[in-house]
Formats: structure tokens, C-alpha cells, sequence
């Protein structure tokens, strides 16, 4: 009896200390996403492009007989674009906005791993430029001497993404 | 006790009841108003209203909507007193009613949203209820005369009258011990209770312990003591008044359980002779089904026949999208197992083949019963024109003979839904404008009922709906001095026949004389053909000055399943409905001129149609949709494909890369993880697994042109 309460609070304890993330790497760097936001991998096929949208957009694809949109992370941070690799992969998230759910598919160079951040590890992102915004960032983390990037997934999608393509498409339309 | 959830959708299902109850009533009342029915029919159509009431009222006490249950017992009244006979059902009593029927609907509605009804009408049809069944002058005078006689009598009641109107249905509970001697005063019992089943439900059950033995009996005394429960809404007065001849043989003893729960637990004293007389009392109740020739009965067995479930509508359309995934899984493959996929060294895979040859007819034909699980009569949107035109052509003073054609076709609910206003609005149109007065059509020498028709059909993969009617038509010279009042048309300007009734879709275009309630506001024709393209439809207008006119409205069967050509537009594959196309060409640069430099026209046999260059406007290479779409060149499109494709009246030439197949697609939304891209209409999966767009021909055109009313010009040369 004792026993499983102990394993359980110590459990409770490293949840709330500490949380998982899929960590993958994007020009040099490497970035972390939530895991609970991530609802799969998979790998780059065709895409059929899309009028009246932003670059970064690179088209939509049938994930499971769903429509879902293919972002390219590299061209909404404005790095350069690469050619698709052997290791280039779509994560797909779930991002909440308001009452609605939205699955998007985000490619990357390549995965990394999923590893534990714990708070004490965790800072807040330094305000100074670089090509993300600051905004989209929730904090920067030190694992085995590399930085890890934590990105606000929801918000780089809701305001990153989808109003750049509202945007986009009444410049469009104009 | 019912847990909230399991109330609410109780709740529910008796406010859709009530709503089929309303609209039984409704079409009852108004077959009534049609005196050509015998009396047979006469009779069944006042029994259905009358057990249409009864089921609202039954249903509104139950759920404590004593408002309703009130407003449904006076219809009740007048409906009951028609069934005796002792009332005619003159047209003032119906109209009356209809009224009713209408603020019952608003009252449900009320009830449905959580809002307070509109008691201000409801009052004021109350009174006329009232004043028709002669009740405020009768229950006045039995009040005064009461108060007469015994004050504290007329309290009594009063206070139970109150009580049992508060929760609507009573439990009574009644003992009834009759003396041994009752039957030799030809009294019987089971005449009582037939009475007493005639005011509500009733449950008998035969107390037998006082039954002597076989060689004690006297077979003219009476050992049976009953204990009735009643289930009903009448007063302790009216279970009074059954027991009125015996009351002087017999101990009898009433009580109103409110709570069936009570009712049940005072029994157990008498657990066993209950449990025993058990059979008793279905015995006793089969006797009395049989015995009773009560219309209720036979009205239940009736409304069970169709045999069908309420699911609802996510259900069915994720069950839709699983087939949809089946369909494309099949496709996919039947493509790895053609030839170019199987290895020769292999063998033959002709089992394989097979299968995937049954798959396939099984997935179509899933996929067809599960479509028409969305499907439903279009009986339930042409339920509300007989009511519409009996009012209207009051209001009007004309005389319409409304004749409906069709009602069993079916189409998509979503469609069905949208569909309705539209209607309206060409039925009010065709009464208000189109059929003359019976003086106005005596003097043309037409019959003085003018006939209105509504008619719907399948017509390849399409629904077909026809509004027309005999009355005095589209006059052309009116049409078009109005067009040319409204700036639509330049002064001296010819116009094609053909194409003057296309005008009335025009914005702001109205040619009533004056702007009545009905309608003629000039918002409209424009809002109906808007709306028809919304649902991936068009409509047409066929008149003849004198003979009447015909509207007529194509529907696709369904929003979620469209038969689409494939077109390839560099190196994509994009979608175009089939239902909008209308043939296609091969460019001929001799035939291509460009209008004031900047717009292209193509001319196909006599007619100028505007080009749109899809490549242009699709273009994906950079992202961004470029400029007004027009050619750069004719050089351009030279032997490039044209798909000539009509969007309401307008045509359009789309320039294309090459045609692929055709084939049923499924629409998907883009708007669920992405969204709405205009000129787009969705998107689709194909067989190979890849999506591919689906062209939404009016967002191009619009896109191109500009809304719809900026291009009257276009249209009309078009048309």
C-alpha cells in the first residue's frame, strides 16, 4: 500500500518537473516540439500545391483520408531551402485553436529523439532577433551541452501560419 | 429517476414527435378545407388531428410544459367536439385551428431554444379558441352558479381542478369495493370500466380474496373488489361522475398518486393476491383492447410500420467518409494488381484479380446504401407550400389550385435543407406576381383557379425541381423597361428573347407595381439563384407571355459525392464538375481576340466567351495566384484544350493541359485543417492516393469578373 503511493506522488513529482519532447533538427539547430502535440511521423510524399497561399505552404497531402497541409519549417523561418533528403520528414501535429482542432504536417530535416526537459533546465528565450521569432519560442533548454529550441507549437501555427495565409490570400484576390 | 442526459434526449425526441404531430395536423386541417372529401375521409383526417393533439398534450404535461399542455387541451376540446359530431368543421373552426397549430409550432420552438414563447399571440388565438368553444360565458356561469350553492364546495374544486392542471396527468388510484348486490341492480362493472378507460390508461386489478368457495357461491352476488390505477388528466370530478349510479352499492375511495413510485409501494401490502391477479389483469386488458374499437389503437400499429432510427447526421457521415476510404483503398489496389505492377515470373494473379474485382462491386454498393442514408423525401420541404398557398392566395384574393408531383423523390438532407427558401420564394412569386386574379383570368378565358405546380424527378444523377405555374407569365416589354430603369440594360440595347426572363435574376430587379408583404422587394430572384449555386445547382426560367411560367432547378443528389472531370493543369490534377461542363474544344488561335488588350474572348460558333487561362490562375510555381488570369498571348493556348463550362447563365472558357478521366470523387473539405481557398470548391482524394483539387466554377468566375452583378453585360451576351 505504502509502496504505491510513494511510486505514484514520485511519478507525479517528474511530470510536473519535467516534460517530453520530440526534438528534431532544422539548419544546424535543434528544436523541440511537445510530444502530447505530436500525432505522428511520416515520411515526404507528394504534394499537391495549393493557389493563393504563402511559400512555406508547400501543398496538402491525404493523411488517412484527411486533408493536411504541409508547412515547411525552413521557408517560415526564412532559412534557405534544401532539397528533400533520405531524412527529411513530416511530424504531424494537433494544434488547438479556440474551439477547433487542426492537424498539420511540418517538415523538418530530420528526427532526432524524444527526451525529458526538466524546469530547472528550461530558461526563457533571450529577446534578441533571430530568424524565429521570439514569439513562437517557449524556452530554450541545455541538453548535454547542445541548445535545444522549445517551439509554441499552437502559436506558430495559429498566428505564424495561418494568419501569413489569410494574408496571403487576400493579397491574392486584391 | 432519469439522469439529465438521458432526460434531455428524451426531451428531444418528444419535440421531434411533436413537430411530425404539427405538421400531420397541419396537412389535416387543410385537406379538411377541402370539401370534395366523403365523410369517411372526413372522419379519419379529424381523428388523426385529434390523436396528433393528444400526443403533444400528453407529451407536454409530461415534460412540464403546462403552457403547451393548456393551449393543446382547448384544441383538444374543439377537435373532440368535431369527432362526436356535435360540431361542423367550418372553415372559421379550422382556420382557427390552423392558427393554433401555428402557435403550438412556435411554442415548441420556444421550447426547443429555452425561450419564453410569444404569449401575446398565444393569448390572443386562446381567446379565440375559447369564444368558438363558448367557453368564457359557460365557465363564468358555472362558477357563479357554484358559488351559489356551496362556497366551500367550489373551493374544493377549484384547489384540485388547479392541482391536477399543474402536473397535466394523474395517477388515481381507486378502490372499489361494490356491494354483493350490485349486479341485481343491473349495474355492471365492467361497464365502468370501459368508461374509466375512455378517460386515460387504465390498469385493473381484480381483488378475489373475498371469492367464497365453489359450493358457497352465489352466482348472482358480486365477491370481486377492484383497485383501478388510471393514468389521465381528467379531475376527481370526472372518475365522480363514472361511479355516479353506483355510488350508493359500493365503498369506493379515490386518491391521486402523483408518483408512480407511491402507487406501487402501497401495493406490496397486497404483494401476493397482485402478484397472482397479475394474469388477471392482462386477461382483463386484452378483454378491453378488444372490446374497445378506440381509434388509438389502431392509430399506434399504423405509425409503426416505416421502421426506422433516428441516427444522427456525424454518424452517418463518418460512416460516409469510412466508405469514401474504402473506395480509394480498392482503387489503389486494383492498381498494383494490373499488369505493369504483376511480375511475370510470378504467374497470373487472376484470384487476385477476382477478389478485387468483388471488392470493388461490394464498395460501390456500401457506398451507394450508405449515401442514401443521408437521403430523405423531398415530401418533408414541400410539406409547408399547401399551407403557404392556402394563406397566401387568401391574402391575395386569387384562387390556386396547388398540385404536387413527386414528394417521394429523394435528395441529400443538407440540400434539402437549403432548398426550402428558395422554394419559398418561387412560390410566393409565382402567387403574387405570375397567377392573375379570377377576374383577370375569366377575361383572358382561362379557368378562374389558377394551378401552381411543384414537381421533382431524378433526371440523370440529378434532381430536377419544377415550379410552375399558368398565370400570366414574364412579360419581356415589362422586363425590360425595368432593366433599363435599373441601369441593367443600356436604352436602344437588343437583347435575345431567350435571354430577357434571365434579367428578374439580376440584383435589385423587381417589377411588382407595388412592394407588397408578399413579395417584390427586388431582393430575391438574385438570392435564389445564389443559393441554388451554392448547392452546386442552376436554375432556369422558361414563359410565355399569357401561358405561365416554369422555373426549373438542377440539383446535384448530393454535396458530398460529385461526378468530376479530371483535367491536367501542368502538372497537377484538378477536378471540374461535371455537372457544370458543357463541352470541350481545342483552341483555334484564329478564333481567340483580346478585348481592350487585356481580356481575351474565344468565339465558338456565334457566340463571344470570355477565356480564362487556368495555368495562369492555378499557377502554383509561385505560390501566388497572378494578376487577372488572362493569356499573355494567344500563342499561348494555341491547341491547348478549352472546357467550356456554364456557372448560372454565364459561360466560360477554362484553357487546360490536357482531359483525363471522369469519375465519381468524393469532396473533402480543405477548410477543416487549412481553409477555404477561393475558386476552390474542396479538394479530393484520387485512386493513387494523391489529392487533387476540385474547381469551383462560380469562385473563378467571380474571381475573374468580379460578383456576379458587375458582369450583366457578359451574362446577357451569354445567354
Amino acid at each position: 500500500m505504502d509502496f504505491t503511493q510513494t511510486g505514484a506522488s514520485a511519478g507525479e513529482e517528474l511530470q510536473r518537473i519535467s516534460s517530453q519532447y520530440l526534438t528534431f533538427m532544422l539548419d544546424g539547430e535543434e528544436y523541440g516540439i511537445d510530444i502530447l502535440k505530436v500525432q505522428g511521423i511520416q515520411s515526404y510524399g507528394k504534394v499537391t500545391p495549393l493557389p493563393q497561399t504563402p511559400d512555406f505552404v508547400l501543398g496538402v497531402v491525404n493523411l488517412r483520408g484527411a486533408i493536411v497541409p504541409i508547412v515547411d519549417l525552413r521557408l517560415r523561418f526564412d532559412m534557405k531551402q534544401v532539397p528533400v533528403t533520405q531524412n527529411s520528414v513530416v511530424i504531424v501535429v494537433k494544434v488547438q485553436e479556440l474551439n477547433k482542432e487542426r492537424t498539420v504536417g511540418l517538415l523538418v530535416d530530420a528526427v532526432s529523439e524524444v527526451r525529458d526537459v526538466g524546469d530547472h533546465e528550461r530558461q526563457a528565450a533571450p529577446e534578441f532577433g533571430t530568424s524565429v521569432n521570439s514569439d513562437y519560442i517557449e524556452g530554450l533548454a541545455t541538453v548535454e551541452e547542445r541548445m535545444l529550441i522549445l517551439l509554441d507549437i499552437d502559436h506558430l501555427i495559429n498566428s505564424g501560419v495561418m494568419e501569413q495565409v489569410e494574408s496571403a490570400q487576400d493579397r491574392a484576390l486584391q | 429517476m432519469l439522469d439529465d442526459d438521458s432526460f434531455a434526449e428524451i426531451k428531444q425526441i418528444f419535440i421531434e414527435e411533436a413537430d411530425e404531430g404539427l405538421d400531420i395536423m397541419e396537412s389535416g386541417l387543410l385537406e379538411l378545407t377541402d370539401k370534395s372529401s366523403d365523410s369517411d375521409r372526413e372522419a379519419e383526417l379529424i381523428n388523426d388531428i385529434f390523436r396528433a393533439a393528444h400526443s403533444i398534450k400528453g407529451g407536454s404535461a409530461t415534460f412540464g410544459f403546462n403552457h403547451v399542455a393548456e393551449f393543446t387541451h382547448l384544441m383538444e376540446t374543439m377537435l373532440d367536439e368535431m369527432r362526436e359530431g356535435s360540431r361542423s368543421p367550418s372553415a372559421d373552426c379550422i382556420q382557427v385551428l390552423l392558427e393554433s397549430v401555428d402557435c403550438l409550432r412556435e411554442m415548441m420552438n420556444a421550447v426547443k431554444e429555452e425561450r419564453s414563447a410569444d404569449s401575446k399571440r398565444n393569448e390572443e388565438v386562446t381567446r379565440q379558441l375559447e369564444v368558438l368553444l363558448g367557453y368564457e360565458s359557460k365557465t363564468a356561469a358555472e362558477n357563479h352558479d357554484a358559488t351559489k350553492e356551496n362556497e366551500s364546495n367550489s373551493l374544493v374544486s377549484e384547489t384540485e381542478k388547479s392541482a391536477s392542471d399543474d402536473a397535466g396527468f394523474n395517477n388515481w388510484r381507486i378502490r372499489f369495493e361494490p356491494s354483493p348486490g350490485i349486479l341485481q341492480s343491473g349495474n355492471d362493472p365492467a361497464r365502468l370500466f370501459r368508461e374509466l378507460n375512455n378517460l386515460g390508461q387504465l390498469e385493473i386489478d381484480a381483488d378475489i380474496s373475498q371469492l367464497p368457495a365453489l359450493a358457497d357461491l352465489d352466482p348472482e352476488s358480486c365477491y370481486v373488489a377492484w383497485t383501478l390505477n388510471l393514468h389521465s388528466d381528467c379531475s376527481h370530478q370526472d372518475i365522480e361522475e363514472v361511479f355516479e349510479w353506483v355510488a350508493d352499492e359500493c365503498v369506493l375511495s379515490i386518491e391521486n398518486n402523483r408518483q408512480v413510485g407511491a402507487a406501487e409501494h402501497s401495493e406490496d401490502a397486497t404483494g401476493q393476491t397482485s402478484q397472482e391477479s397479475q394474469t388477471d389483469t392482462t386477461k382483463t386488458e386484452n378483454l378491453e383492447e378488444k372490446l374497445s374499437s378506440k381509434p388509438t389503437n389502431t392509430g399506434n400499429t399504423v405509425r409503426n410500420e416505416g421502421g426506422s432510427i433516428r441516427v444522427g447526421i456525424d454518424k452517418i457521415d463518418s460512416l460516409l467518409n469510412l466508405v469514401g476510404e474504402l473506395v480509394i483503398t480498392q482503387a489503389m489496389l486494383n492498381r498494383y494488381s494490373s499488369d505493369e505492377f504483376v511480375d511475370a515470373q510470378h504467374g497470373t494473379l487472376g484470384e487476385l484479380h477476382d477478389g478485387l474485382a468483388q471488392l470493388e462491386s461490394n464498395a460501390r454498393e456500401l457506398q451507394d446504401v450508405a449515401m442514401k442514408m443521408r437521403m430523405l423525401p423531398i415530401k418533408t420541404t414541400f410539406a409547408r407550400f399547401p399551407r403557404l398557398v392556402h394563406d397566401l392566395s387568401l391574402q391575395l384574393g386569387k384562387k390556386v389550385e396547388l398540385k404536387i408531383i413527386g414528394e417521394q423523390t429523394e435528395l441529400d438532407k443538407t440540400v434539402l435543407e437549403k432548398i426550402g427558401d428558395p422554394l419559398v420564394h418561387l412560390v410566393r412569386n409565382a402567387l403574387d406576381h405570375g397567377l392573375e386574379t379570377p377576374e383577370q383570368r375569366s377575361a383572358a378565358n382561362k379557368p378562374e383557379t389558377g394551378s401552381l405546380t411543384l414537381k421533382a424527378s431524378h433526371e440523370a444523377g440529378n434532381i430536377v425541381i419544377e415550379v410552375s405555374d399558368d398565370g400570366a407569365g414574364l412579360q419581356h416589354n415589362k422586363i425590360i423597361a425595368k432593366a433599363i430603369e435599373k441601369g441593367l440594360l443600356q436604352e436602344g440595347e437588343t437583347i435575345e428573347p431567350e435571354a430577357v426572363p434571365y434579367l428578374v435574376f439580376q440584383p435589385g430587379f423587381s417589377t411588382a407595381q407595388s412592394i407588397s408583404d408578399v413579395s417584390g422587394r427586388g431582393v430575391g430572384m438574385d438570392v435564389v439563384k445564389k443559393n441554388i449555386q451554392d448547392l452546386g445547382g442552376r436554375v432556369d426560367v422558361k414563359s410565355d407571355a399569357g401561358q405561365g411560367s416554369t422555373f426549373t432547378i438542377r440539383l446535384p443528389l448530393t454535396l458530398a459525392i460529385l461526378d468530376g472531370q479530371l483535367v491536367r493543369i501542368q502538372q497537377n490534377t484538378y477536378v471540374v464538375p461535371l455537372l457544370s461542363i458543357i463541352e470541350t474544344v481545342v483552341v483555334d488561335e484564329s478564333r481567340l481576340n483580346l478585348l481592350a488588350s487585356e481580356s481575351m474572348v474565344y468565339r465558338l460558333r456565334n457566340e463571344y466567351i470570355p477565356v480564362i487561362n487556368m495555368v495562369k490562375l492555378l499557377n502554383t510555381e509561385a505560390n501566388e495566384l497572378q494578376g487577372k488570369a488572362n493569356p499573355a498571348t494567344a500563342s499561348d493556348i494555341q491547341d491547348k484544350l478549352m472546357v467550356i463550362v456554364e456557372s448560372g447563365s454565364r459561360v466560360v472558357g477554362l484553357v487546360v493541359d490536357d482531359l483525363q478521366d471522369q469519375q465519381q470523387v468524393v469532396l473533402k473539405s480543405l477548410e477543416a485543417n487549412y481553409q477555404q481557398i477561393q475558386g476552390l470548391a474542396g479538394a479530393t482524394i484520387l485512386g493513387d492516393g494523391t489529392v487533387s483539387m476540385i474547381i469551383d466554377i462560380p469562385g473563378i468566375i467571380e474571381i475573374c469578373f468580379g460578383a456576379e452583378d458587375a458582369g450583366a453585360l457578359g451574362e446577357i451576351a451569354a445567354a
